[in-house]
């Protein structure tokens, strides 16, 4: 049997708007085992922050239910959900907005031992030695003890993120678009990085994304979403083999290709943009879909397994 | 000297922080052109001065600790570092726009989105009636992706990409010479990514604006650009067009930069990113900044930093092992 982490049923987040009531996460469920991690991934906007977000409660959900190690924690009270946070934690895109320009780095990850009471300010010597093995787990040179967050390039500063993350010891940690913001050669070292703590650690990982190679050798299952829905969902590989959604192929054939003589053929996405706000019934990728049929925009299109463990929601499939 | 196609012409520009931790040599003596209407990829591994170099060229160098040691910036003829801080503002934001790699800073939190962008649309059409400023502004909107009925809305109701676009669609509507983008896509998907980029293209044939485009992606950079700079440790290493960088790649970085590409055809269980990470830039080698990481070091490499070496008329590098390949034949 597998050893399902986290749960999640039928989640949604609407939030008010000026123009209506905006369907950020329309209905989303899925199993994750535990050690194992699932790739979102989905263009921008598309409610992916959110689903992490409103999974880990900092957003209250507007319905629906998420069982963490077999609690329901959707309705538990704000001190018990205290309780859990450690072992439940996010990774932002953006370590520099997450780090107090103030502070050193060593302070930094200080703070996240002491906030959560795992040591206190009369434990200095300890408190320090776990500092220190904690830089030394992330691969930051404890010459950098006393850098402030400025002063360090992207690499570095996620490097701190992810140590102030992993001396909380979490079970599960929500990474939303940790190395999007880093050059190539470093985000393979961030990612080898999260893999070897991972392996390390036994660590459960949502892996939000909006870049489709990144989650690739990441993810054992990956979703597709699409203005709040999930469209597609299956093993990392089968989905790179058989992408079945419009859109995940679009995705795909997208990626620009570092080879300038690569003819682009890539499968242009035009057309009018659905608004997330009220949406109508049907498929919401419809405006922009070259396979679009009059079937499409008459109901909501279920998500339906087509083999064993590949999702879909389109009629074409 | 300046050739009079260029739009931009930098020359020897060197940028120090002074920290307490010492000097950090930012950018050391980086000489560049641009020409009108030219797409120009720059390239490197964070950390590398790439947006030292963009902010450089605006003197938006945060000061202090930024000191802009030497140089010049040469635009439409006119030494931008010469320039009064008042002429210098006239310039940004109306013949140069520059999109910050921290876009999500740069919103005002308290105007809609909307709002934002009909500011800059009005700033340069004087005459415009507030209805066609109006539609302008949601046609921008829709362009980058974002539906004309959000545009109400203020940027904490956005996601991160979305800011990104708005902050992209404002650049854009001040109909710029010269495009300085920073990292300007790296939070959208590569559909919207893809849109946004032909968006910025259509309007360059427009107009013939210049973009100097600082991204870490080189499928964009294969895809979007005319010639590729590659930066490393403060330095332009290597510098060609689009087959100069991607068929003969010279510079023992650049070729590891090619190779540490996450593969979406090859199934790789592991990257391989170049070992290592880029000097300490308080305390660089006197010779050549990549040395400590080569696989071709040898000692002739720590001496002293290899000058540019011109392969042909468009490809030039910084490497020892390309020197001697010229001088060889
Ligand atoms: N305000 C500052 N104070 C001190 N050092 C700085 C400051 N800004 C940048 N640096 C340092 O200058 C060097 C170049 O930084 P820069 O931001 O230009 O790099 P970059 O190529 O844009 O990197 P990235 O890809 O991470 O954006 C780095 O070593 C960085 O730590
Ligand atoms: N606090 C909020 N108030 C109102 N609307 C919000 C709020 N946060 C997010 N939204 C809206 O919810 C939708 C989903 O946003 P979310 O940030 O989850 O997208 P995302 O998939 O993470 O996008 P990105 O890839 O750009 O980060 C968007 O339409 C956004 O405008
Ligand atoms: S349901 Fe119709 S519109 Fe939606 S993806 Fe499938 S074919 Fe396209
Ligand atoms: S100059 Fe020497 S150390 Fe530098 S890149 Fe060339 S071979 Fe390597
Ligand atoms: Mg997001
Ligand atoms: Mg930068």
């Amino acid at each position: 049997m597998a050893d399902v982490l986290l749960r999640v049923e039928h989640l949604k987040k609407y939030f008010d708007t000026p123009g209506g009531t905006l369907h950020a996460v329309d209905d989303i469920s899925f199993d994750l085992n535990r050690g194992e991690t699932l790739g979102v991934v989905g263009e921008s906007g598309c409610g992916k922050s959110t689903l992490g977000r409103t999974i880990l409660r900092l957003y209250e959900p507007t319905d629906g239910t998420v069982y963490f190690e077999n609690q329901e924690i959707t309705s538990l009270s704000n001190k018990s959900m205290k309780v859990l946070r450690r072992d439940m934690q996010i990774i932002f895109q953006d370590p520099f907005a997450s780090l107090n320009p103030r502070m050193t780095v060593s302070e930094m990850i200080a703070e996240s031992l002491l906030i959560q009471k795992i040591f206190t300010r009369k434990q200095g010597p300890q408190l320090r030695a776990r500092v220190t093995e904690l830089m030394d787990l992330v691969g930051l040179s404890s010459k950098l003890i006393n850098s402030y967050p400025h002063e360090l390039d992207g690499g570095r500063r996620q490097r701190i993120g992810i140590a102030r993350v992993l001396a909380l010891d979490p079970k599960f940690v929500v990474c939303d678009e940790p190395v999007s913001a880093l050059d190539v050669s470093i985000q393979a070292q961030i990612l080898n990085l999260m893999q070897d703590l991972q392996d390390e650690f036994g660590l459960t990982y949502l892996f939000i994304t909006h870049d489709l190679s990144v989650v690739k050798h990441l993810s054992n299952d990956i979703i597709v979403m699409y203005l709040g829905q999930m469209v597609e969902k299956a093993p990392a590989k089968e989905l790179f083999s058989h992408p079945m959604h419009p859109y995940t192929r679009a995705l795909l054939s997208a990626i620009p290709v570092p080879d300038p003589d690569y003819a682009v053929d890539r499968v242009l996405l035009k057309g009018e943009l659905t608004s997330p706000i009220d949406p109508v019934p049907g498929c919401r990728f419809a405006k922009r879909c070259p396979f679009v049929t009059e079937a499409c925009t008459k109901a909501d299109i279920p998500l339906r397994e087509i083999t064993p463990g590949h999702f879909v929601a389109c009629i074409l499939v | 000297m300046q050739n009079p196609d260029d739009i931009l012409s930098i020359e020897d520009l060197t940028i120090h922080y002074e920290t307490d931790e010492g000097s950090v040599h930012a950018l050391n003596e980086v000489s560049l052109a641009m020409k009108r209407g030219e797409t120009l990829g720059l390239v490197g591994e964070t950390g590398a001065g790439k947006t030292t170099l963009a902010r450089g060229i605006l003197r938006l160098v945060p000061s202090p600790p930024g000191v802009i040691k030497q140089g010049s910036v040469f635009f439409e003829g006119q030494d931008l570092l010469s320039l009064s801080e008042s002429k210098m503002r006239s310039i940004r934001g109306s013949r140069i726009s520059m999109i910050f790699q921290d876009p999500m800073t740069s919103l005002n939190p308290v105007m809609t989105v909307g709002e934002q962008i009909q500011e800059v649309v009005e700033a340069h059409n004087r005459d415009l009636r507030q209805d066609e400023i109006i539609r302008q502004a949601n046609a921008m909107l829709e362009m980058v992706g974002i539906p004309a009925e959000r545009s109400h809305e203020y940027p904490h109701q956005f996601s991160g990409g979305m800011k990104q676009r708005v902050i992209i669609a404002i650049a854009l509507a001040c109909n710029p010479v010269l495009l300085i983008a920073d990292e300007p896509t790296t939070a959208l998907d590569v559909t919207i990514q893809a849109q946004v980029l032909d968006m910025i293209t259509a309007l360059k044939k427009r107009l013939n604006t210049a973009m100097l485009l600082i991204t870490h992606d080189l499928g964009v950079v294969a895809q979007n650009c005319d010639r590729v700079a590659i930066m490393y440790a403060g330095q332009i290493i290597e510098l060609g067009n689009l087959d100069d960088i991607f068929k003969r790649p010279t510079h023992p970085y650049t070729r590891g930069l090619l190779g540490s590409i996450p593969s979406l055809t090859k199934d790789v269980k592991r990257l391989s990113p170049i070992k290592g990470l880029m000097p300490d830039p308080t305390d660089l080698p006197p010779g050549c900044k990549f040395a400590p990481r080569c696989r071709f070091v040898t000692e002739a490499c720590e001496r002293a930093m290899p000058e540019p070496t011109h392969l042909s008329e468009t490809h030039q590098v910084r490497c020892i092992l390309a020197e001697a390949e010229v001088r060889n034949g």
